[in-house]
C-alpha cells in the first residue's frame, strides 16, 4: 500500500513538473469537442441519442491517447529500477489508479465541454457522474493493462488500438446503456443491475491485471 | 488403430450429418422451412470454436505456469482454427439470414459478439507478428490470450440481456441454446454434428502440430 502510494506520488509530481501530457489532453478534448460541434452544425440540435454516442467516442479515443504513454515515457533504465525495488502488483495499481483519475478528469472535462457546445442532455446528471466515475476506473484498468502488453512491442500505439476497442466494448456497451438510462431520466431502480454489473466487472479486470501483470513485467 | 478411432469416428458422423442433414426428416417450421438444416452447420461452428479457444487459453495458462514452448504452439494453433471456424459460422450464418430475414447482416447481439470475437483473436494474431523473440512472443500473447478470453466470454454472456431483443431463437428468459423446445428429427442430427465438428476440429489441430513440430526439427 506504501509503495503504490508512492508510485502515484511520483507519477503526479511528475506529471506537474513536465506539465505536457495534461495540457496537450485538455486541448485535443477541445479540439476534438469543437470539431464534433461543428460538423453536427448544419443539424438543428442533437438528438440524445447522437449526444451520448459521440460522447463516448469521444471519451475512448481521448483516454486512448491519454493512457497509451503510460509505460513507454518511462526510460528502460528506470523501468529495471522498479523492477528491482517494488512488487509488479503495486506498479500496475498504482498506474491504474493514476490513469483512473486521468480518464475521470478527461471524462468531466469533456461533459462540461459538451454541456457548453451541445446543449446538457442528461436529466439525471448525479446518476451520469456516477456512472462516469465507475467507468472510468474499468476503462483505466483495461487500457493501462493493455499499454503495458503493446509497450513490449514495437508498433506500440497501433497496436494498442486494435487490442484495446474489442475489449473496451462490453464495457462501453453497459456504460452508453446507463448513460442512456440517466439522459432520458430512468428511475434509479431500473438501472441498478447495469450498476452492479459494471462494478463486477471493474473488479474482475482488476483482479486480471493483478495476476497476469507480473508476466509482462519480468524481462 | 486404437488410437485412431476418434478420427474414424469423426468422419463417420459428418458423413452421417451431411446424408441425414440433407435429406432427413425435418419439422414443418415457420419462416425458417427447409433452412432449418443449417442448423447442423451453423450451430455446430460455434461450439466448435468456443471450444478451440478455450483449448487455447488452457495452454495459454500452461504456458506461463511452466514456460513450455509447445503449450505456446497448441495455444496459437488452436485460436486459428477457431478463428476459421468462427468465420464459417459468420458465412454460414449470412446465408441463413439471407433467406430467413432478408438481408446479410443486422444489428444483433449474437452477430456483434460473433464479430467482437473475431476482432479480438486477429488481434492476436498482430500482437504475435509484431514480437520475434519466441520466448517473449509466447509470454505476452499467452497474457492477452487470457485477459481478452475472459472478457470475451463475459461479453457474449452479457450481451443479448443487454439489448434485449435477439432475432435468434432462445434468448432472454429462456435457456441459451433452444435445444429443450427443439424436435427430436432434429436432435438426432444435431447431437451427432456437435460431437463431429468439434473431433474434426481437434483433428486439424493434431496435424497442425505435428506438422509444426516436423517443420521446426527441420529448420534446425
Amino acid at each position: 500500500m506504501k509503495e503504490i502510494k508512492a508510485f502515484i506520488i511520483k507519477d503526479i509530481r511528475y506529471e506537474l513538473r513536465k506539465q505536457s501530457t495534461i495540457n496537450g489532453l485538455i486541448l485535443y478534448m477541445a479540439a476534438i469537442v469543437f470539431i464534433a460541434y461543428l460538423s453536427f452544425l448544419h443539424v438543428y440540435a442533437i438528438d440524445e441519442n447522437t449526444w451520448n454516442a459521440l460522447y463516448w467516442i469521444i471519451l475512448i479515443f481521448a483516454s486512448m491517447n491519454a493512457v497509451s504513454g503510460t509505460f513507454v515515457n518511462e526510460n528502460a533504465n528506470r523501468q529495471y529500477y522498479f523492477y528491482l525495488l517494488a512488487k509488479p502488483r503495486s506498479i500496475i495499481l498504482s498506474k491504474i489508479a493514476y490513469n483512473a483519475v486521468l480518464v475521470l478528469m478527461l471524462s468531466l472535462l469533456s461533459y462540461l465541454l459538451f454541456i457548453l457546445f451541445m446543449g446538457n442532455k442528461a436529466q439525471n446528471q448525479v446518476m451520469f457522474v456516477l456512472n462516469i466515475i465507475l467507468g472510468s476506473t474499468g476503462l483505466s484498468a483495461i487500457l493501462t493493462f493493455v499499454s503495458a502488453i503493446s509497450s513490449r512491442t514495437d508498433n506500440n500505439f497501433t497496436l494498442m488500438a486494435i487490442l484495446g476497442f474489442p475489449l473496451l466494448l462490453p464495457f462501453l456497451l453497459i456504460l452508453m446503456k446507463i448513460a442512456a438510462c440517466a439522459i432520458s431520466g430512468n428511475a434509479w431502480d431500473t438501472v441498478i443491475l447495469y450498476f452492479l454489473l459494471i462494478i463486477i466487472l471493474d473488479a474482475l479486470v482488476l483482479l486480471l491485471a493483478i495476476i497476469l501483470f507480473p508476466y509482462l513485467w519480468r524481462d | 488403430m486404437k488410437k485412431n478411432v476418434w478420427k474414424i469416428l469423426s468422419v463417420v458422423l459428418l458423413v452421417y450429418v451431411i446424408i441425414a442433414g440433407f435429406l432427413g426428416p425435418i419439422p414443418d417450421l415457420d419462416i425458417v422451412h427447409q433452412t432449418i438444416r443449417n442448423l447442423y452447420f451453423h450451430v455446430c461452428m460455434w461450439f466448435v470454436m468456443i471450444t478451440m479457444l478455450s483449448i487455447s487459453v488452457v495452454n495459454s495458462i500452461q504456458y506461463l505456469a511452466r514456460f513450455n514452448l509447445e503449450k505456446d504452439t497448441v495455444a496459437k494453433e488452436a485460436s486459428l482454427i477457431g478463428i476459421f471456424f468462427g468465420m464459417m459460422g459468420i458465412v454460414t450464418g449470412m446465408i441463413w439470414a439471407q433467406f430467413a430475414w432478408g438481408t446479410w447482416w443486422i444489428n444483433d447481439p449474437k452477430l456483434n459478439g460473433a464479430a467482437v470475437g473475431l476482432l479480438v483473436y486477429f488481434a492476436y494474431m498482430v500482437l504475435r507478428k509484431s514480437l520475434d523473440d519466441p520466448h517473449k512472443r509466447a509470454r505476452i500473447s499467452a497474457v492477452y490470450n487470457i485477459f481478452a478470453y475472459v472478457i470475451f466470454i463475459l461479453f457474449i454472456l452479457v450481451l443479448p440481456k443487454l439489448s434485449g431483443v435477439s432475432l435468434h431463437p432462445g434468448d432472454g428468459k429462456e435457456s441459451i441454446m433452444p435445444v429443450m423446445s427443439m424436435d427430436n428429427s432434429l436432435r438426432i442430427v444435431f447431437y451427432p454434428a456437435i460431437l463431429g465438428w468439434i473431433l474434426l476440429a481437434c483433428w486439424i489441430l493434431n496435424l497442425r502440430i505435428r506438422y509444426i513440430k516436423v517443420k521446426n526439427k527441420i529448420d534446425t
